[in-house]
């Protein structure tokens, strides 16, 4: 970060807490940014003369008379085609040991597209994991998070979509991400040969948490100067967003802010918004479409962070393992896509709602036998036919592994009903059992 | 901005936390007044919520971010204000009713406002008053055509006392800030009206005569609400549960299919794409009661999530003024808010930075009496001419966790008449709209005014009936649980006929696809006709031999009901499909059904 010549530079800090300083400072703005004592800070509260910054890696070691240098301006990003296959820490720096960008600067976090003139999202997103595209259809401009477990492989599955999405440009907004993690990323996106289509923005485990609050403003404004001033479609990954709320509240605890459920801030609803809804189709092309993953402790989506992410995105898609084929799947009954709706059945062939809809009632009768196994009750033979069914149906579709176009999709239901069920059973609509009906 | 130039009091920035701001006034300035942050030329809208000697504290309707200490602020001497006249219906607004089609640029610029109405459109006038009525607030002067509503011009209802009218323009066009009419009152004083009026949105608008009890259905044609818990005309209602779980759908569809003359959407603080679905939608859709394009009876209010948050609680109750505005010319107002949540969560942000004592999970402790005043806005009023008007009222409430012991839902539960929960397992298994048989209620079904008119516009045996339905998914879902604990073949035969008999009715009444054209809006004679249909085949004497029998001939039954519901009212498919399941049921038992 750098700051303008001529600035005032403060020496007194008044009171120093774990998250922040409070100086005595005049003709210092809202949000503006700081240095203390080398340290990048942001101003979050003024009261009359005295203005409180949050320093983002802690004030641990700050003296009482550290220079504070203001720098004028809230945090922003030069926006330039050159960030194109680029590495940016929180900062916007760069981490590649390549240049830095010199291009237009744009405050981060910037204002909200007037939604009169957005447009309805109508472009399917094929991914081939039928898990998605024929139970959770993906469109562009749409904003879904994947909810998995830790020790899920939700990196691979998300940069896996991404590379078969065919967006002009990928953003990667790494929030706490493992070296481990980034190097995948980096490896895996320079193994498909798309660096030049990517741009990172990462904090890993090695950098203060609170950097983290910085990343997904960082990645979004560089998406929308590819979405609006190049009118590209974008596609936006963020993860982790729960380590991202993880810092909202750090900052909040130590702010002494009153903390609503799960020890997070009550604005934790309206802090997420604010990023999800810049996921935005535009009339002339651009888009952003953001995919997030937000970690469960113990698959549990009550959890405050999951549940306000829920009551946000546009659906989730959520990965369990399946013990009985031994493989990581796209959950039918978690997952939902709210935007399928818009494309499935018209994008894609007619049949697609009533399929997809039959075959997860008839996965949900085989949850619905399980259970009476596991209480030790004998099943019909309707019963056992639903668990051939359901095995069947989680290896051949709801697997992560799976990757086939929607016809094909279809047809595999199709044969899979065939195999097991009469058509009544199945209760679909007859036009389609007349013209499908193997 | 107010052009008035008395002697207003003025002020100064001295603190900022977030959208709280507090300024130092340098004179009187009045709870909820509304006053102008002067930011690098920028006029940024704010509301006192809070007064402490000498200081106010007002929320910003905007980004606080730039502020500094030390900046200009002018007070405006009123409450926040909206614009009532002709031209807000087919409109979409922001929650401080600015026209959002009118705003430039693709980003929302902070500081920018539109006007409410269009003053350069002339509206065709016809009088109503004649010189020497006497009229108070509310009394219709003259009646515009706004869509084909009658859109009555109204003796503005900031005006106390009575007053006596002097002239009413004659018939013709006129631009809404024209005079159309010029009242004298007891003092002698003239006032001229113009079809445009000014109302503090936070109060409100009571030019009624009185309030009766509710007692006519507000049709639907959602299966669940119309046939088992009926909304009424003039009724509130409430639809909490977990995300994904069908609120909106919901509402959408009643937004598109009640039998209203007026629609008023409220999306506060939800997702931009779900008001870009009804931009694009209503325009195109028919309203099915009139023929006309749904958007024509429609005013869009679209706070979402990413926009200021203290404008959220605008939101709600800038469509409520309509909503009461409309409900004052005698008509049927249908408002939906989506989601109230999201407005207790914007005050207790507030509440939260002013360090308020907080109440449970943080919110402020006057929630419930905030919630309950809000709801009892709606209502079925008639008005001093001794006509009618109703608001009817259904907000959504988005518990965290989806438990429905927190605030919000509480605080709702208690404000509202019906009860439409939906349950995260039934969305789980896709059981559309979801909303739990068992635990949702309309409290409207028990007063016997509603119960009159359902027997003389459907049924005498309409409640009886309905309550047979109730009794029926109450039952099958004991005897599930029976089935459940002890084992298929633990049971006699009769468990599973009681758990199959709620099957039918939950998949075939209960269920209901909002996306497929014919199955998304049952008319209510339709919903009688499959009820009838519905009994006729529980009550029939069917007998199976062993509990495996039961399931295969309930699934074919469910099967060929559901294509009745997915075809025409009475067509040729509809009626082959009803003498197929005569045929399967007269198989079993010789009865004719
Ligand atoms: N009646 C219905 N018929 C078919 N599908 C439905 C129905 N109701 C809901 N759904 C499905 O459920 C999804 C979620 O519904 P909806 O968006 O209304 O949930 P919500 O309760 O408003 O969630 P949130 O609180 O997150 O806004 C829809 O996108 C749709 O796929
Ligand atoms: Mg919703």
């Amino acid at each position: 970060m750098e700051t303008k010549a001529l600035q005032r530079i403060y020496t007194k800090i008044g009171q120093i807490t774990k998250a922040t300083c409070t100086l005595k400072a005049t003709d210092v703005g809202y949000e503006e940014l700081a240095l203390v004592d080398g340290r990048p800070a942001q101003v979050v509260k003024i009261v009359g003369d005295n203005v409180t910054l949050q320093v983002f890696s802690g004030t641990e070691g700050i003296r009482t008379n550290a220079e504070v240098v203001f720098a004028g301006k809230p945090p922003t990003l030069k926006v330039g085609d050159e960030l194109a296959g680029r590495f940016f820490n929180a900062f916007g720096d760069p981490i590649d040991g390549g240049p830095k960008i010199e291009g237009e600067e744009r405050e981060i976090g910037g204002p909200s597209v007037n939604p009169v003139r957005r447009q309805q999202p109508s472009e399917l997103i094929a991914t081939g994991i039928a898990g998605i595209d024929l139970n959770n259809t993906l469109v562009t401009g749409q904003k879904i998070p994947f909810f998995a477990d830790p020790d899920q492989p939700f990196n691979q599955v998300m940069a896996m979509v991404a590379l078969r999405a065919e967006a002009d440009k990928i953003i990667l907004g790494g929030m706490g991400l493992t070296n481990d993690d980034y190097l995948f990323f980096k490896d895996i996106f320079e193994n498909a040969g798309a660096l030049h289509r990517i741009i990172s923005f990462v904090n890993t485990t090695e950098d203060p948490p609170v950097e983290r609050l910085l990343v997904p403003d960082m990645a979004l404004t560089a998406a929308e100067y590819f979405a609006v001033d190049k009118k590209e479609k974008v596609l936006v990954l963020l993860t982790d967003m729960t380590l991202y709320a993880d810092a909202l509240s750090i900052v909040s605890n130590r702010m002494d802010q009153i903390p609503s459920k799960d020890s997070m801030p009550g604005s934790l609803y309206s802090d997420l918004a604010r990023l999800y809804e810049k996921a935005v189709q535009f009339g002339d092309g651009g888009s952003i479409t953001i995919i997030a993953v937000t970690t469960l402790s113990g698959g549990d989506i009550t959890h405050a962070i999951p549940d306000n992410t829920g009551y946000i995105t546009e659906g989730q898609l959520f990965l369990r393992r399946d013990t009985e084929i031994g493989k990581v799947i796209i959950d039918p009954f978690r997952s939902l896509s709210r935007l399928k709706q818009l494309v499935i059945g018209k994008k894609t062939r007619a049949d697609h709602p009533q399929v997809m809809n039959a075959a997860i009632r008839l996965y949900a009768d085989a949850a619905n036998a399980r259970t009476k196994l596991e209480n030790g009750f004998d099943l019909t033979e309707y019963d056992k036919r639903t668990l051939d069914f359901a095995k069947e149906y989680s290896d051949k579709l709801l697997a992560i592994d799976v990757n086939i176009d929607t016809v094909e999709m279809l047809d595999t239901a199709w044969a899979l009903f065939a195999r097991y069920f009469s058509p009544e059973e199945v209760a679909v609509k007859k036009e389609f059992v007349e013209k499908y009906w193997k | 901005m107010s052009n008035e130039q008395e002697n207003r009091t003025t002020g100064k920035v001295s603190g900022i936390i977030a959208n709280l701001v507090i300024v130092q006034a340098d004179g009187p300035f009045a709870q909820n007044e509304i006053c102008y942050i002067i930011h690098n030329g920028v006029w940024l809208m704010a509301e006192v919520i809070k007064a402490q000697g000498g200081l106010a504290y007002v929320q910003v309707f905007e980004s606080t971010r730039g502020l500094k200490p030390g900046s200009p602020v002018e007070f405006t001497g009123h409450m926040l204000e909206v614009s009532l006249g002709p031209g807000l219906l087919s409109r979409n607004y922001d929650g401080l009713l600015n026209d959002l089609d009118t705003m430039t640029g693709i980003f929302l610029k902070r500081g920018e406002y539109t006007a409410t109405l269009n003053t350069k459109k002339k509206w065709d006038f016809t009088p109503i008053a004649n010189p020497g009525d006497r009229v108070t607030a509310g009394d219709w002067l003259g009646e515009v055509d706004e869509n084909s509503i009658a859109h009555r011009i109204m003796v503005p209802f900031k005006m106390e006392g009575s007053y006596t009218v002097e002239s009413v323009s004659e018939a013709g066009q006129y631009f809404p800030d024209e005079p159309i009419a010029r009242l004298r009152d007891e003092n002698n004083e003239q006032f001229v009206v113009t079809m445009v009026q000014r109302w503090p949105v936070k109060k409100a608008i009571k030019a009624y005569r009185n309030k009766p009890r509710p007692f006519k259905l507000l049709e639907t044609g959602v299966r669940i609400i119309d046939t088992l818990n009926p909304i009424v005309e003039g009724g509130t209602g409430f639809i909490p549960g977990p995300f994904g779980s069908g609120k909106t759908v919901m509402q959408q569809a009643i937004s598109k299919q009640a039998e209203a003359d007026i629609v008023v959407m409220a999306a506060c603080g939800e997702r931009a794409n779900e008001v870009v679905e009804l931009f694009k939608e209503f325009p195109e859709l028919e309203d099915p009661w009139t023929g006309r394009k749904l958007m024509e009876r429609t005013t869009i209010i679209a706070n979402t999530s990413n926009m200021p948050v203290a404008a959220r609680e605008a939101s709600v109750y800038s469509a409520m003024t309509i909503a009461e505005y409309y409900r004052s010319m005698g008509h049927k107002v249908l408002m939906l808010a989506d989601s109230t949540s999201r407005w207790a969560q914007a005050l207790r942000e507030m509440s939260n930075r002013m360090e308020e004592l907080p109440g449970p999970d943080a919110f402020p402790m006057d929630l419930p009496a905030i919630v309950s005043n809000f709801y009892a806005r709606a209502g079925y009023v008639v008005l001093n001419n001794g006509k009618t008007g109703s608001i009817t009222f259904i907000g959504t409430v988005s518990p965290a966790g989806g438990n429905l012991k927190e605030p919000v839902t509480e605080a709702t539960k208690k404000a509202t008449r019906c009860f439409y929960a939906l349950s995260q397992q039934r969305a789980d298994s896709k059981r559309y709209p979801a909303i739990d048989p068992i635990d949702s209620y309309s409290k409207y079904l028990e007063y016997p005014e509603l119960q009159k008119t359902l027997a003389e516009t459907i049924s005498p045996e309409w409640i009886g009936h309905v309550n047979r339905l109730k009794n029926i998914m109450i039952r099958g879902k004991e005897a599930a649980e029976q089935i459940n604990i002890l084992g298929d073949d633990s049971v006699s035969v009769d468990y599973h006929l009681t758990f199959w008999k709620s099957e039918i009715v939950d998949a075939v009444l209960l269920q209901q696809d909002a996306f497929d054209s014919i199955d998304a809006r049952t008319p209510l004679q339709r919903q009688r006709y499959m009820v009838d249909l519905l009994l006729e085949i529980i009550d029939a004497p069917l007998s199976f031999d062993g509990f495996e029998e039961v399931q295969p001939f309930y699934k074919r039954i469910i099967d060929k009901l559901r294509q009745m519901n997915y075809s025409q009212f009475e067509s040729e498919e509809f009626l082959a499909f009803r003498a197929e399941l005569k045929e399967m049921v007269a198989e079993r038992t010789g009865v004719e059904v």
